[in-house]
């Protein structure tokens, strides 16, 4: 394997760029998941058929929590990625850990939120609207989910494997992926939650 | 019993009951071959665990062949049963099934993986790379695809084939209207290999970024290389739209869900809307790939370069914009008003526009040239006049106001098929029988290809024809029968005509195969067609690593090039070769996916759970694996050379 | 313009003629939506002929004229770029002609989704139709009365088809006076039709929607005002009125023959008119004016 020395770790093989370029191309396609998630909500929000709106049903501190939780963990694997080009692999592994935890946070929250959903009466059945919002959310948290055991796997091979081209690589990719999941979130906060209880 | 009485099928016939005896035989007999003539380890080494893009597109290439003869069989019982008036061949419900088979099988599981083979097997040489970015998620895209295909096929034989289109119309398609749990099928099925389409284009999309040869700058791709390009980025952006639509179908069919049900604020028509903006791109995703292999056929076989490569490139970039922004002509008889449909009308109509400077571009290549008529030049020659017809008629489509009339009508089922048979079928064949020396070490035989296209055209003509006369004289889509006093039954009878003589047609394809396996000549040397593009640069069979060694590239006909301008394609010193390793995590990861739809479309949640634990411990274990691949050593790069007839010029 | 004619005039013919010389439908229009929908069709017909034929002329010529046999062995075909003047003319033409049908287009689109054309000054006659599997259910709001699986209208008057289902989608369609419309569950549609003759005209579902779509037909009798007013007045006489219980047994899947009733199904099963979410009500009627503005 041919090693560019003047690239950084996860730039530095043929593959690793192949592996970052790749990554980003699939981030476009989620880009249009969630465009289309967001489409069927905004169709769908107003009809409720029998069940409650979306004003009765939100509640404002679980989702500030949960901002705030997951825009603090991008600034974490921020500081992570940053420790890992400066070569500190314990530094890096502290932040990682720190944006995983904060993540099972997050997702702590919102499975409270569900259970409130559950409890007012919006379940997956009640309507389109609820049909919609449990959806967009419930595709968000299966991602938060998938990347706690995808981070967790990362951090292992780190702390065993020390920082390769090859780790950093990962572990740089799975930065874009929670910096994309958080921007997705403040979509979420802005045209669901706060347009929803006004 | 009554766990098993949910696999019977719900509406049974003799023909079916046939086709389980006849599945049945032909897989005991798969199974006893391979063990007879001990090919179990040859087919998991070679094939099973292969990640190399021939093989994978070689693997694409006979499911799309063995697709469309199932596809085939479903059209010739539809048009047997239309051919007289109140025919009893089949009765309604199987009438149903048919077509909607017949749409899904032809469109996801025939066409796609077409072309997928084609990607598969010419970019890589076409750019001078020796596989495409991601070798290993190449391989699980196929068996994702091969998954897909297999759950859908079942459903003919295991609880009932899906009956509501193709199209699958909510609330038509909904628990209420569609009892059976074919319309699951047709959620999952679609959704597995749908997903492997998307991994697809992120693959194929980074190859064509990344790892084309030193010197090939965008603008001196060949033309299929653009083509599947753009395809891929289509690709890229309409699946997840389907993804989210299946997801949503899914969900209503089986938790419940109200998203496109007739109550509690459920809403139909965004299905529709869903559908089609996935649906129409993924038009041009089969169309564009198609345009690259007439581009490079009638270039080669008309000895000259491809008239107007610009622009070319430029209609293509222009078409995959418009794709998106046409869906609603699917449905201008929603009841969306004026103004949407002129909207709606006028971008469907200027795609007309990019579409005529490629037939013109085609029509400038002959130009001058010195044409030779050999069998995929014939494809391509048909193709240019057939696809006219099916092109403007897409525009008289177009015009909203008429659509009123043609809309769900026998004109319109004669306009897509118009499209599609002589725009993406011939192409395939076409590039079939191009490639196939490429491949395989021999030529069809062109005398039965020629009689193969003759059969093929004249059948179309005589098939879809008529049915732009009776769709005008009121026979709607999708009716199992009509009356006599219709008088439609002269022009059906006609049309019945013709898709039998497409189907023999098509036995010709398979004669031919078999004929010229036998008697074809194996000293073709590496460019039987005197061809022009990168990929015939290389021996004949494509050795595993593809160039020896990396070709540097001038011009969009690099091959052409080096025949006639003396330009040294590889220079340099012989180095050690890097390929990636084989994996049956692939193979396996399909096989769960498999289990893991089944498990869904009967409900049969423990199954399921542990299937999708299975999935994910397979990503995991893949996360830890270290896989560096394998060098091959100069020495054997060398003596790989000598054996297939020196280093290549 | 005189030469075009005579070219619809002929490919008219030329139609009929291979159809065994009864006008096909859609080109046999009796109202004035269906005849702007033929007149649209032939007009499109007639320059994607012209279309089709200068492509088969191109390629034919350049076939002839280059194929490999008639060349001498070492002719060497030569590098051609694209020309540029070539290249707009290839462009050129075709955005004319797409934006000649697309003002066509745009215009026939006013046309069809409004009162038709001469019948501006009269009241329509409102029925609403639905669907169920696999049966129609016409009802007339002013006069009172419902029928099934056919419809009378009086000729030379407008009328109003207000669109919905009770069950899939489905597509009303009058080949004849005009084409079609989806009806769907949760919502109105509005389609515009009139007949300028009296006959009887074939109506079905065109959309598919499970296993009865074939039969799902129905008959459109266009006659005079006199005649319909008579018409009415024996159904008021005769028929049995609606009832809700016999209403619901009407919707189960099935097929029917003809039956009529007097009163109708709108007053105790209502349209799909407002019945969602508080703010799709909005949107639905906003919808709806949409269609209504493009009507007067």
């Amino acid at each position: 394997m041919k090693i560019d020395h003047s690239q950084p770790l996860e730039y530095s093989t043929d593959q690793n760029q192949l592996n970052i370029l790749g990554f980003w191309i699939f981030l476009g396609a989620e880009i249009m998941l969630f465009a289309t998630l967001f489409t069927a909500y905004f169709t769908l929000e107003g009809r409720t058929g029998t069940g409650p709106t979306p004003a009765e049903i939100f509640e404002i501190t679980p989702v500030l929590i949960e901002t705030l939780v997951l825009l603090t963990s991008s600034f974490t694997i921020g500081l992570g990625v940053h420790a890992m080009r400066l070569g500190r692999k314990n530094a890096m592994i502290t932040f990682f850990t720190t944006t995983l935890l904060l993540g099972l946070v997050f997702l702590g929250v919102e499975i409270y939120e569900f259970m409130h959903y559950y409890h007012v009466g919006a379940t997956y059945q009640t309507s389109a609207f609820t049909a919609a919002l449990l959806t967009t959310l419930g595709t968000h948290g299966a991602h938060v989910t998938l990347g706690l055991f995808w981070g967790t796997f990362i951090i292992l091979q780190v702390k065993k494997r020390g920082l390769t081209p090859e780790t950093a690589n990962k572990s740089f990719i799975f930065s874009l992926y929670w910096h994309f999941l958080d921007v997705v979130w403040i979509f979420i906060f802005s045209f669901i939650y706060l347009k929803g209880m006004m | 019993m009554d766990f098993l009485q949910r696999f019977a099928i719900p509406h049974p016939s003799p023909a079916i009951y046939a086709s389980m005896v006849a599945i049945a035989l032909v897989s005991i007999a798969i199974v006893a071959g391979l063990t007879y003539y001990k090919k179990w380890g040859y087919l998991w080494t070679e094939w099973l665990t292969t990640v190399d893009h021939k093989k994978i597109g070689i693997m694409y290439l006979i499911s799309a062949l063995l697709m469309l003869f199932r596809g085939g069989a479903d059209a010739i019982m539809m048009r047997a049963q239309l051919a007289t008036p109140e025919a009893k061949l089949l009765d309604a419900q199987h009438y149903n099934e048919i077509f909607t088979t017949h749409g899904v099988v032809m469109i996801i599981f025939m066409a796609m993986p077409f072309i997928f083979a084609f990607m598969n097997l010419i970019v890589p040489l076409q750019i001078g790379a020796r596989d495409v970015a991601f070798p290993r998620l190449n391989a699980l895209s196929f068996w994702l695809f091969f998954a897909g295909a297999m759950l859908f096929n079942i459903s003919f034989v295991v609880g009932g084939s899906p009956d509501a289109g193709w199209t699958s119309y909510f609330p038509l398609a909904g628990n209420d209207f569609s009892t059976s749990v074919g319309t699951n099928y047709y959620m999952l099925a679609i959704q597995i290999s749908g997903i492997g389409s998307l991994m697809t284009g992120i693959n194929m999309c980074t190859t064509i970024l990344k790892m084309r040869a030193p010197g090939m700058t965008l603008m001196k791709m060949p033309m299929f290389t653009w083509s599947a390009f753009i395809a891929n980025v289509i690709i890229i952006f309409a699946f997840p739209v389907l993804t989210v639509a299946l997801i949503m179908g899914t969900t209503d069919r089986l938790f419940g869900t109200n998203f496109f049900t007739t109550g509690n604020g459920g809403m139909d028509m965004l299905w529709a809307n869903f559908f089609w903006v996935w649906g129409h791109p993924e038009v041009y995703i089969l169309i564009l790939p198609a345009f690259g292999l007439y581009s490079e056929i009638i270039s080669t076989f008309s000895g000259r370069n491809l008239y107007g490569y610009k622009s070319m490139v430029a209609s293509m970039v222009l078409i995959s914009l418009l794709s998106f922004l046409v869906w609603t002509h699917h449905f201008f008889t929603m009841g969306q008003g004026a103004l949407t449909n002129s909207i709606f009308s006028v971008t469907t109509m200027a795609i007309a526009v990019p579409t005529g400077v490629k037939i013109f571009n085609w029509l400038f290549t002959l130009w001058k040239g010195k044409i030779r008529f050999t069998v995929p030049m014939l494809y391509s020659i048909g193709f240019i006049p057939l696809f006219t017809i099916g092109g403007v008629t897409g525009v008289m489509l177009a015009m909203s106001a008429a659509d009123y009339q043609y809309h769900n009508t026998m004109f319109l089922v004669a306009h897509f098929h118009n499209a599609i048979i002589p725009g993406v079928v011939f192409a395939m064949l076409a590039g079939l029988t191009y490639y196939w020396p490429k491949f395989f070490g021999f030529m069809l035989n062109e005398k039965i290809g020629k009689s193969t296209f003759w059969l093929l055209s004249i059948g179309f003509i005589l098939a879809f024809f008529p049915m732009y006369i009776t769709g005008l004289d009121g026979q709607a889509r999708r009716m199992y029968t009509y009356s006599e006093s219709t008088g439609f039954g002269a022009l059906n009878m006609v049309s019945f005509v013709g898709a039998a003589l497409m189907a023999i047609g098509f036995v010709t394809i398979v004669w031919n195969v078999y004929y010229s396996f036998k008697h074809s000549s194996r000293d073709i040397g590496s460019d039987p067609w005197d061809a022009r593009s990168l990929e015939w640069a290389t021996h004949t069979p494509v050795p595993v690593y593809n160039f020896a060694k990396v070709p540097q590239i001038r011009s969009s006909e690099a091959f052409w090039d080096a025949k006639k301008h003396g330009h040294q394609l590889f220079t340099g010193k012989q180095e050690e070769i890097h390929m990636p390793n084989n994996s049956g995590v692939p193979f396996i990861m399909g096989m769960i996916f498999f289990v893991c739809g089944f498990s869904f479309v009967f409900a049969l949640w423990i199954p399921a759970v542990v299937s999708l634990i299975g999935i994910f411990v397979c990503m995991g274990l893949r996360s830890f694996e270290k896989d560096h691949g394998y060098h091959i050593s100069v020495k054997e790069v060398e003596e790989t050379e000598k054996l297939l007839g020196g280093a290549s010029k | 313009m005189k030469r075009k004619w005579s070219l619809l005039a002929s490919l008219t013919t030329l139609v009929v003629f291979l159809t065994g010389c009864e006008p096909l439908l859609v080109l046999d229009p009796k109202g004035p939506q269906a005849a702007r929908q033929a007149s649209d069709i032939m007009l499109s017909i007639g320059i994607m002929s012209v279309i089709v034929i200068v492509v088969f002329a191109i390629l034919i010529y350049m076939l002839w004229k280059y194929r490999a046999s008639k060349q001498s062995d070492d002719y060497e075909p030569p590098h051609i770029e694209g020309n540029i003047w070539v290249e707009i003319i290839c462009v050129g033409v075709p955005v004319l002609i797409v934006a000649y049908l697309s003002f066509v287009s745009i215009k026939s689109n006013y046309i069809v989704e409004s009162t038709p054309v001469g019948y501006e000054d009269q009241e329509p006659l409102v029925i609403y139709a639905s669907s169920s599997d696999w049966k129609w259910h016409f009802s007339y709001p002013e006069q009172g009365i419902e029928t099934v699986n056919y419809v009378y209208i009086p000729a030379d008057r407008p009328v109003e088809f207000k669109l919905y289902s009770y069950g899939p989608i489905t597509s009303f369609w009058i080949p004849q006076l005009g084409g079609q419309k989806y009806a769907m569950s949760d919502m109105v549609t509005t389609l515009h039709l009139a007949a300028d003759y009296p006959g009887e005209f074939m109506g079905r579902n065109a959309n598919f929607s499970g296993k009865g779509t074939a039969e799902n037909t129905f008959i459109a009798t266009a006659m005079s005002q006199e005649d319909f007013d008579e018409w009415v007045e024996e159904v008021h006489d005769t028929a049995e009125p609606i009832t809700e219980d016999e209403f619901e047994e009407l919707l189960e899947p099935g097929h029917l023959g003809r039956m009529t009733f007097t009163g109708t199904h709108l007053e105790f099963s209502p349209a799909p008119e407002h019945n969602h979410g508080s703010e799709t009500e909005q949107d639905s009627t906003k919808l709806h004016e949409e269609t209504d503005h493009s009507g007067h």
